[in-house]
């Protein structure tokens, strides 16, 4: 049984949901490759060695994959499929894109966003924005497979000693062109990771108004999240957003502060640890979730807040 | 150019799904059905593109059971210009559906194919990828934004860290996101000329399509439930507890 992970990656490091992802492999067999296909990132191959559990990079280093575009990627994991039970990615935007193309050119019906391993072809998934969880069996000789990484822990990214392999990369004329991306630069911890996460929703009203509850987040060491409403009013960027079709996050904290709780914001947090809500009505469904609640405006509870911490 | 956008029926995205008590799914009888909103922001982009002058007609096609057609209805009543209905007995997985799109696509010839990126049931974001690599077509997921220039389409893509513009060359499969656009609502006039545009039956077989499920529901269950905790009354009673009694600050 030799499993192939997906890392995902910027070229540069190997991101933290391949972490996640290798631990979901670990639970299906002993063999994991993983593969790291880029452009100039041999650092990321020597990073992903390293990694708990790991018994071979491959890399795939060529200027087509430097974008990691679906259409570039899908034929170069396709053409190494046939050594693997699984395929494994995590159900990240570069795994949810990817993914699909590879199992179709496989002839894979893939398994989404798995949360649990039952046995090797047996997984267990949400769906209906986690309202229910199914468990489902794959007749495929494949599986192809993305990963929930809030449901597996990160596997050690030190102390593996994996070897590093070339791949070969076939040159295919392109599709699409990469014009550029507009990332969201931060010093906060990134949301999908951190510990502590502060998140606001429609009652905060402006743009300007989030700038409180970035102070609370820099006071915690927390990430900034954020509901649709927030991020469709324009309040902050589409990359804060939790949920169903957002970040699916489920920190040690979430302290959501006027987010009232539709049903596709709790599908993104409700694996919190602890969640606070802070919201001046006190029939939000929010509350029926949270472990502590504070009725009350939120104008005034969040400066009330910073003070109490700063004591 | 013609449009293809395929669409999905679902449980209505207010209502709270109820679990089987066999555990054998969740509740459909009786339930209020809708387009899954992803696939209504698809018919938005497209009739928005004809109405622009891009694209001359748009098809909607529903793979599923015959209720289907109801929800093809709503499309043409917001103003696609004609349906496409593929019945079986249960909606097929999303490889099986990307498989009857791709035979559609043969006969329909279109230059694009706007998918929502989602269904809200199984939440599996799959058919609109499985399309493009089935046929060899560029492929632009989860988009915020989208422009006709010069036969290629630029697209704003969603993703984890931000944005990412792509040039896709035509043809091309993309999945729209939530701030595409808001889909209009249908009028009552055009719900009853909706009654009048044609909408076409096929099958599986009449497309020499194999569907059968490659996945086994084995069970379907309630999540465990978080339950309401306690109320504070002041930042400082918020913060002790945070960090006396949880202790995770």
């Amino acid at each position: 049984m030799a499993i192939l992970v997906i890392a995902e990656h910027d070229n540069d490091a190997v991101q933290a949901a391949t972490l996640n992802t290798v631990t979901a492999a670990r639970e299906l067999g002993t063999e994991i490759d993983v593969l790291v296909a880029g452009h100039n990132c041999s650092q990321v191959g020597d990073g992903a060695a390293k990694i708990e559990g790991v018994t071979r990079v491959l890399l795939a280093d060529h200027s087509v994959l430097e974008h990691q575009l679906a259409e570039c990627l899908a034929p170069v994991i396709a053409g190494i499929a046939t050594g693997y039970t699984h395929l494994l990615a995590p159900a990240s935007t570069f795994g949810k894109n990817m993914m699909p193309r590879v199992a179709a050119l496989l002839d894979v019906q893939q398994v989404s966003d798995i949360s649990a391993i039952v046995a090797g072809d047996t997984f267990v998934r949400p769906i209906y924005a986690g309202n229910a969880l199914a468990t489902v069996c794959s007749a495929d000789a494949i599986k192809v497979v993305t990963v929930r990484t809030t449901a597996f822990d990160a596997a050690a990214d030190e102390g593996g000693t994996a070897s590093v392999e070339m791949l070969s990369v076939a040159e295919s004329p392109p599709l699409s062109e990469f014009l550029g991306q507009e990332l969201t630069r931060s010093e906060r911890p990134e949301l999908t990771t951190a510990d502590i996460i502060v998140s606001g929703g429609r009652g905060m009203q402006s743009s300007e108004n989030f700038v409180m509850l970035e102070r609370l987040a820099d006071q915690l060491g927390a990430a900034v999240g954020a509901s649709r409403a927030a991020v469709d009013a324009g309040y902050v960027p589409n990359d804060y957003q939790v949920g169903q079709t957002g970040k699916v996050v489920a920190p040690d904290l979430y302290i959501a502060i006027g987010i009232s709780g539709a049903i596709q914001h709790l599908a993104g947090m409700k694996d919190s640890k602890v969640i606070v809500a802070i919201n001046k009505d006190e029939e939000a469904p929010i509350f029926q979730i949270a472990d502590y609640g504070w009725v009350t405006d939120l104008f005034t509870a969040v400066p009330e807040l910073e003070a109490a911490l700063a004591e | 150019m013609k449009i293809l956008v395929p669409i999905k029926r679902v449980i209505d995205a207010n209502i709270k799904v109820r679990v089987k008590p066999d555990q054998s799914g969740v509740e459909l009888n009786n339930v209020k059905m809708a387009m899954n909103p992803f696939c209504e922001i698809a018919v938005e982009a497209a009739l928005r593109l004809r109405e622009a002058g891009v694209a001359e007609e748009v098809i909607v096609v529903c793979a599923g059971p015959a209720n289907g057609k109801e929800t093809l209805r709503t499309a043409l009543a917001m103003g696609a210009d004609r349906a496409i209905h593929i019945e079986s007995e249960n909606s097929p997985e999303p490889l099986a559906v990307a498989k009857l799109l791709k035979a559609v696509v043969e006969r329909e010839e279109p230059g694009l194919v706007i998918l929502g990126k989602q269904a809200i049931d199984g939440d599996n974001n799959q058919t609109g990828q499985m399309l493009s690599a089935l046929l060899n077509w560029s492929l632009g997921t989860f988009i915020s934004r989208l422009s006709v220039e010069d036969g290629a389409f630029h697209v704003t893509r969603e993703v984890d860290g931000g944005l990412e513009n792509l040039k896709l060359s035509g043809p091309a499969v993309v999945t729209v996101d939530l701030r595409l656009n808001e889909p209009r609502y249908a009028s009552l006039p055009n719900i009853m000329k909706a009654k009048k545009k044609p909408l076409e039956e096929l099958t599986a077989d009449a497309l020499d399509v194999d569907i059968t499920p490659r996945l086994t529901v084995l069970k379907v269950e309630e999540p465990v439930s978080r339950s309401a905790g306690i109320r504070v009354q002041s930042a400082a009673e918020l913060v002790d507890k945070l960090k006396n009694e949880a202790k995770v600050i």
